[in-house]
């Protein structure tokens, strides 16, 4: 090896290390803003039609539920929501659009659905409502539909940066046994033909979301599961950190999309 | 009006079964003698009977297989769903009335689980 040669390598590293630098002290979004756009754009107009008409979409059944949750105390006699937050309208306008977000008392990063359970763990004594259960999905929506048309803005500065930048590395990481990274579809090419689907840019704006393939509601982790099982990758555990870094990344991408929870979906 | 009422002037369900949620909203405002449009959201899985569990047993069949709307005791509608209705089924009728009344609403599966609504009719006032 000349001498030539191994500068030219060191220079290339340092090249690549102050390019990553770079990137990681301020993270650019690939889809520029004038090109961003909400999944319920790539749908057609009968599933906005059903989104839209609260007597009509399915959603306002757990949506009903969640109202009931709200109000009512746990088993064991513990407070209401409602009894410490106030009416959900006020109280919770604009929360959703600002998860995952770190909980400051255990530091760690928590998506609305365990930041919904730590808050009925710690402050009701109420057991957790398990991952994607009816109940979940119920109070997580009405929860999340208090923040309509507020635009997603979520903190990754501080503790959160590190979640950000291990869900970022997941997002753009091939998996599975088609090899496939997520930008490899939902940035490289949105708006082209997956079978009878449209891609789309893959923004979490509607969660949790009404799917007529699930037949049920779901939450962002289900659609994201959904995604790894497509690609034949490894299923990871509803709640893994994996997962909750992965809808930290995916929310700083979204940013300034208005929440449009209970969305409906094909 | 009839949130949350899903329970009212149903017969003791059995005990295998659960009480069929479901909502029932009129269109408004409702006049004498016009038809008035009645929504009905109905929180069912809708199990075809055409499926496998992981386990390659057939998932036997339960859907909701009758709607029934009366007034009183006269039958006003019935509607009888099969397994090509989707989960969740959502049915629009119309109806028109000449005086306020109450009309009751009832649903029942293949399973045998019930549910049932009751709704004020108003006339003039928003549903």
């Amino acid at each position: 090896m000349t001498k030539a040669t191994t500068a030219d390598r060191l220079c290339r590293v340092l090249a690549l290390a102050v390019a990553l630098l770079v990137v990681g002290c301020t993270p650019s979004r690939v889809i520029p803003p004038a090109e961003i756009r909400s999944g319920t754009t790539f749908g057609a107009d009968d599933l906005r039609a059903i989104a839209a008409d609260e007597d009509a979409n399915p959603a306002t059944l757990w949506l009903e539920r969640g109202t009931a949750i709200w109000h009512e105390a746990p088993n064991d006699g513990g407070p209401t929501c409602q009894s410490c937050h106030g009416d959900v309208e006020a109280s919770m306008h604009g929360v959703a659009a600002h998860y995952p977000q770190i909980d400051r008392a255990s530091g760690n990063l928590l998506d609305l659905e365990a930041r919904i359970n730590d808050c009925r763990v710690r402050r009701q004594h109420a057991p957790a409502f398990r991952y994607e259960s009816e109940a979940l999905l119920a109070i997580a929506a009405y929860v999340a539909r208090a923040s309509r048309d507020v635009p997603i803005q979520v903190a990754i500065d501080g503790a959160a940066r590190a979640h950000f930048d291990r869900g970022r590395s997941f997002y753009y990481t091939r998996r599975g046994q088609m090899n496939l990274a997520c930008n490899n579809c939902h940035e490289q090419n949105w708006g082209r033909r997956l079978l009878g689907e449209t891609i789309s840019q893959g923004h979490p704006t509607g969660y949790p979301i009404y799917r007529l393939e699930w037949q049920s509601m779901g939450s962002e982790q289900h659609r994201l599961r959904a995604c790894l099982f497509g690609v034949r990758a490894e299923l990871l555990p509803y709640g893994n950190d994996q997962l909750v870094d992965l809808e930290l990344f995916l929310a700083w991408r979204a940013q300034g999309l208005p929440i449009e929870t209970p969305a409906v979906r094909r | 009006m009839a949130a949350g009422d899903a329970s009212a002037g149903v017969a003791a369900s059995t005990a295998a079964s659960t009480a069929i949620l479901g909502r029932v909203r009129l269109s408004a405002p409702i006049a004498a003698g016009v038809p008035f449009e009645v929504r009905v959201l109905l929180r069912h899985p809708m199990e075809t009977g055409f499926r496998h569990d992981e386990l390659g047993r057939p998932v036997p069949r339960n859907v909701i297989r009758e709607l029934v709307c009366r007034r009183a005791d006269r039958e006003l509608m019935r509607a009888s769903l099969g397994s090509g209705i989707s989960a969740n089924p959502y049915l629009r009728f119309f109806l028109q009335v000449d005086a306020d009344c109450e009309l009751g609403f009832e649903w029942v599966d293949d399973a045998g689980a019930r549910g049932a609504e009751r709704v004020a009719v108003k006339l003039g006032a928003a549903g």
